[in-house]
Order: C-alpha cells, then sequence, then structure tokens
C-alpha cells in the first residue's frame, strides 16, 4: 500500500495486488489460473462498488485533499488548447497562489482563473499552499474585468481551502477585497463558469465562485468553515473533524440537494488522481455544453438571471407560522419541534439555478 | 418547491418565541451580557467604573475611551431620531435548514437575551430628521453572524431603499462572519447581500456602513465592506480572519494594535474612524454632503 492510499481502500488495494501476483504467475509460469483471477476481479469490482459508493462526507474531503489530485494548472493543461498565464495585480506583486490567464476551449478564447496548490513541498512553499493572498484575488478581479473589455467567457476553477489569513494579507485587506470580487462577478457582461475541483473553502472560494453556473466534482466540498474549524468551534477538538464534515452538508450531493450548485462531474472510480486525464475530459464536457448555452444569452437577461439565482438562496420562515406559535403558547417555549413544519403563509425560500432564459 | 428540495429531509422549525409581537416601538432591553452589579472593570485601562455613568456615556470609559459594546436597541437610540424607527422585515424567522445540533435554542437564547428577532434588525428611521433605511447588528446575537435571515433582511433593505431612494447607514457588528449553523446557505449571504450593494448603487444614494467592534470573517468580507463611505468605531476589531487563526496560522507575533480600526485606517482600508458620541453628527453630515 503507497503511502498515498487510504486506509479505506486497503482490502481492495490488497485484492488487487494478489490478481497481479496471479497475472504474473500465469505469464511466467504458464499455468492457468484465469478462472480465479476472473472470480477474484469479479470481488474486485464488488468492493470497488461498496467502497466508492457510499464514502462517508469525511472521506470525499480527504480524496479532496489528496496530494494526487489533478492541480488547476494541470486541468487547465488537459483542457484547454492553448494557454498564456497573466501576471500580477498591478498594484502589489504577482501572487503564485492564484494563476489566471487566456485560454483556448474548442478554438473560442476564454479566461481562466483559479488558486493553484503546489505539487510539493518547495511549490507548495512557493505558492503558499494554495492560500491566496489579497493581491491573488486583485489579480482574479483584474483578470475578470480584462476578459469582460474582450467579451471572453470566465472560467474559474477552485481549490482552494481559504483565502490566507496572514498578517499581511489583513494588512493588504483580504476581507475588502474579496468583498470587491464578489461584487465584480455579480457584475460582469459575460458568462461565468464555476468548477469546484478540490476544496472549496468559505469566502476564499466563493471570491472567485459568483458564476452562471456552478458545478463540483463528486468528491470536491464546498462550505462556510472547515471541517476541522467547525470541530474546534463546536467541540473544542478539531480531530473530530469527520463528524463535524456530515454535520456541515458539504458534499457535492448535499450542495446539490440544497440548491447552490447546479451539477456533479463524475470522477473516476477511487477519486480524479486515479485517471487525471478521464477526470478532465469530464470537466471539459461540461464547460462546453454550458458555455454553449450561456453565450446564446442576452448579457442582460444574464445579469438578471445571475442575480436570481443567488438571490433566492436562503432559507428562512416568511410570516409566523401560527401552529408553532400556540404550541409555544401552551407551555412549551423554548422548545422547538425537531420536525415542525412551515405553517400557513410561511415561505422558505432554497435557491434553486434558474433554468436557462433566453 | 422547498418540499422537493428537502425530500426526506422535513427538518424545518421556525425559530421565533414571540411570533406576531409588533417591534413598531422597540424598548431597549438592558444589556444583560455584562456581568451584574453596580460595578465594573474597564477592558481598556481596568479602571472600576460605576455602571450607571457608563450607561449615561454611551458605554465609554470615562478614563480611557474604551467603548464597550452595545446591543442592537441601545445603538438605535443613540443614532437615530427619538420615535423615529420603523421596522421592516421582522417576521423573517430564522429555521434549522442543515438539523444542525443546538441551533434552534441558541436562537431562541439570544432572541431572549437581546430582545431582538434576528442578529440584525432593519427598517426606516431618521438621523438629524434626515430619512435612511438602517440596519443595525446586535454582536450578543449568535456573534452577529449572518445566516439566511440576515443576508435576506439586509437584502431587502438595500431593494427597498433603491425603491423609495433612501440612504442606507448599516452598522455592523459581525463577530461571527458567515454563520456556521446554516452552512453553505450562509456563506452564499455574502454574495447575496454584495450583489443587492451593487445594485443599489445605480441609484446613486450613498451607503454608509459602520464597523463596530467585531466585525469579521464573512460580514466583513462582503456588504459591510462595499459602503461608499467607510466609518469604525474606535479599538474596533475589524478583520477578516480571526486572530487566533492568523496567530496559529503563522506563528508570528500579531503586531500591536493587529485589526483595531485604527490599523484598518492606518492601512487604507476605511475613511474614519469616529467615537460613538460624535458618530450620529458624522453620519448627518456626511449624509446631508449627499443630498
Amino acid at each position: 500500500m503507497a503511502a498515498t492510499d487510504f486506509e479505506w481502500e486497503r482490502p481492495l488495494i490488497e485484492l488487487e495486488e494478489r490478481i497481479r501476483e496471479l497475472e504474473s504467475f500465469t505469464d511466467q509460469r504458464g499455468i492457468d489460473l484465469s478462472e480465479e483471477i476472473t472470480r477474484l476481479k469479479r470481488r474486485a469490482d464488488q468492493l470497488r462498488e461498496e467502497i466508492f459508493a457510499n464514502l462517508t462526507p469525511w472521506q470525499r474531503v480527504l480524496l479532496a485533499r489528496h496530494p494526487g489530485r489533478p492541480t488547476t494548472l494541470e486541468y487547465i493543461a488537459s483542457i484547454f488548447d492553448e494557454f498564456v498565464e497573466l501576471h500580477g495585480d498591478r498594484t502589489f506583486r504577482d501572487d503564485p497562489a492564484m494563476v489566471g490567464g487566456i485560454a483556448r476551449l474548442n478554438g473560442r478564447p476564454v479566461t481562466v482563473i483559479g488558486p493553484q496548490k503546489g505539487r510539493d513541498t518547495k511549490e507548495n512553499i512557493r505558492r503558499n499552499f494554495g492560500l491566496p493572498h489579497p493581491e491573488g484575488y486583485r489579480k482574479a478581479i483584474r483578470l475578470m474585468e480584462q476578459a469582460e473589455r474582450f467579451g471572453r467567457p470566465i472560467i474559474t476553477l477552485i481549490d482552494v481551502v481559504g483565502a490566507y489569513p496572514g498578517i499581511e494579507a489583513e494588512q493588504r485587506g483580504q476581507g475588502l477585497v474579496i468583498a470587491e470580487a464578489i461584487m465584480t462577478m455579480s457584475q460582469l457582461r459575460v458568462p461565468i463558469i464555476s468548477v469546484v475541483t478540490g476544496e472549496g473553502g468559505s469566502g476564499g472560494a466563493l471570491a472567485i465562485g459568483v458564476a452562471d453556473r456552478v458545478w463540483m466534482l463528486e468528491n470536491a466540498w464546498y462550505s462556510v468553515i472547515s471541517p476541522e474549524m467547525c470541530a474546534q468551534i463546536l467541540w473544542k477538538d478539531s480531530k473530530r473533524a469527520p463528524e463535524a464534515a456530515s454535520l456541515l452538508r458539504l458534499t457535492a450531493r448535499d450542495l446539490m440537494e440544497l440548491g447552490i450548485i447546479d451539477g456533479i462531474v463524475p470522477e473516476p472510480m477511487g477519486g480524479a488522481h486515479r485517471d487525471k486525464e478521464a477526470t478532465a475530459r469530464n470537466v471539459k464536457e461540461v464547460l462546453v455544453r454550458e458555455l454553449q448555452v450561456l453565450e446564446g444569452m442576452d448579457p442582460d437577461a444574464l445579469l438578471e438571471a445571475r442575480y436570481q439565482r443567488y438571490r433566492r438562496i436562503g432559507a428562512f420562515a416568511e410570516g409566523q407560522s401560527q401552529e408553532l406559535a400556540s404550541r409555544r403558547e401552551d407551555g412549551e417555549e423554548g422548545q422547538v419541534p425537531e420536525e415542525a413544519g412551515l405553517g400557513g403563509q410561511a415561505v422558505t425560500g432554497v435557491g434553486s439555478p434558474p433554468a436557462p432564459s433566453e | 418547491m422547498l418540499k422537493d428540495l428537502f425530500r426526506g429531509r422535513p427538518r424545518y422549525a421556525t425559530i421565533n418565541p414571540t411570533p406576531g409581537e409588533s417591534r413598531q416601538e422597540p424598548r431597549p432591553v438592558a444589556p444583560k451580557e455584562a456581568p451584574d452589579g453596580l460595578w465594573l472593570k474597564c477592558d481598556g485601562c481596568e479602571t472600576i467604573l460605576y455602571r450607571k455613568e457608563l450607561q449615561q456615556h454611551a458605554q465609554i470609559c470615562p478614563k480611557c475611551g474604551y467603548h464597550f459594546r452595545i446591543g442592537g436597541w441601545e445603538r438605535l437610540e443613540q443614532l437615530a431620531d427619538e420615535g423615529s424607527f420603523t421596522v421592516w422585515e421582522d417576521h423573517l424567522a430564522s429555521v434549522d435548514p442543515l438539523g444542525f445540533p443546538g441551533y434552534p435554542e441558541k436562537v431562541v437564547q439570544a432572541q431572549a437575551r437581546t430582545g431582538l428577532s434576528e442578529a440584525v434588525i432593519v427598517g426606516r428611521a431618521a438621523i438629524e430628521e434626515l430619512p435612511v433605511a438602517l440596519g443595525i447588528f446586535d454582536f450578543n446575537f449568535v456573534g452577529g453572524s449572518m445566516g439566511s435571515v440576515v443576508g435576506e433582511r439586509l437584502t431587502r433593505l438595500f431593494e427597498r431603499a433603491e425603491a423609495e431612494r433612501l440612504p442606507v447607514v448599516v452598522v455592523s457588528a459581525g463577530g461571527g462572519g458567515a454563520r456556521m449553523q446554516e452552512g453553505i446557505l450562509s456563506l452564499m449571504q455574502m454574495a447575496k447581500t454584495s450583489q443587492a450593494v451593487a445594485r443599489y448603487r445605480r441609484c446613486r444614494m450613498p451607503f454608509i456602513s459602520v464597523l463596530t467592534d467585531p466585525t469579521m470573517g464573512g460580514v466583513y468580507a462582503s456588504f459591510a465592506s462595499l459602503g461608499d463611505v467607510i466609518i469604525a468605531e474606535p479599538g474596533a476589531r475589524i478583520g477578516f480572519a480571526g486572530p487566533r487563526i492568523v496567530q496559529e496560522t503563522t506563528r508570528q507575533v500579531l503586531p500591536e494594535g493587529f485589526q483595531t480600526a485604527e490599523y484598518a485606517l492606518q492601512n487604507g482600508m476605511i475613511d474614519l474612524v469616529v467615537p460613538r458620541p460624535k458618530l450620529r453628527e458624522q453620519v448627518a453630515q456626511l449624509l446631508r454632503l449627499h443630498l
């Protein structure tokens, strides 16, 4: 078992090793073990299915953080025909934790932007583990505004633990620049597609994630807070992150159910790192399809639909729930029933992405 | 639509212990979060202060000028003309969309403690007789954090202000940032409120953002940073990441006055630092310069 394999994959990996052994045995000694091999392969398929169809939210978080998971630049190399990386925020410096530039998607020029994690320790140090500083977000804003000037659609690939929580980052307005990035994206008159490829860490992810279409990879996560920090706040114990991961509802399927994302990009069995090219092909297919729809839209309609996409997100009760009110008067104050339905005039709006309105 | 989205997980519960109660004429409640007793120690200079005297000084230490946190109703009393406030959107109540442990209880307790229905109250008010759309946060309500109701109330505030051509003043105290207990829905309120500010700008009326102690995380990283003019109270903590996180991540000694209003002013992130007794006057002056 390699260091980058997960504990829960162990039975499968051991079985795969056994199959390889038998196969090489067959080749070398000329003994026919095909019956046994077929049987074991069937068992392996079954096991694979069992393991990966029922991943816990925490297991998905770990897959999203797998060191071999494709990075933004790897996706860019696989998906686009050309790519010219552009640098700098024109104010302070170039942030290596955020990359961006002009690329061609099936011949069509687009602007691509995303945080970049390092492949090894050395690169990770240079890229600050993919945690952008304010200048990274300023570069993103600059490239987006540049794209708008030339009518280029914008694609953001999101894989970021969060905006960097450092002293200089605070000095240079980390919070302010995130707000500006969010506001800028809500106003751009070109199509925007975001794909959460790995980690979607809170404001640092949303700052490049306000889009007409948002997709997530099957094992990506996207949350208001990391499971570790959530566990720290709830139980003063970051080791209980696996429990927090379940509470936060941060998986692609959760966000689909909550009406936050438009679709889930399938990953190869075992995770994106098992077959990077296949993963990139799946992402590309979504980008091409969605772009085709969005490019047909009038910019005013596009902007209005984007506004409504976020306008309707939220869960609340509007107007009093009579049923609940009367129950409370019966002396149940402070006891909120586990499954109280919303009575009468109560309205709860959880955004579901609008259909393309053309 | 909701039913479809949450099929099999009907876990909603409205959280509003006093449904239907009109708050047209809000009455301030005593800040119960402070330790009881006639005396308290100033967090700034450690002087022992007489609580009544502190109250008469807008909860500012008469010795060192330390600004104690104040509740929503007290803020409203200090900032708006007497009796001018009409509450909007008070009927929006929080639900528990994720079935998060302890969340409904937390909201009910916060309501009891603050006398507010949620972490922000919004409505129409007058400041030195100038009509404004006003939003006021209370840190004692789940850390002044922004969940769905806070996001929706602020969004409607900006929308209604645009329709009625009113200036907007929001006094933030969002130490909790985006509210963890509503998960991704809270994060998305950052987008909802920020785009509401962008739209509001079309009407060419000013948005004055007042940052009070503490304004952090998702509140700071959205609408609160998008004011045409940004004012902060002296000593208020303003920033994106909490100081403990910064300390743990960087393993550096935090500089003196890190993330204070004065620090933000020096770094060019805000326009003005205004002491509490001058706030009303300063906001009114700015409003008049825009009308």
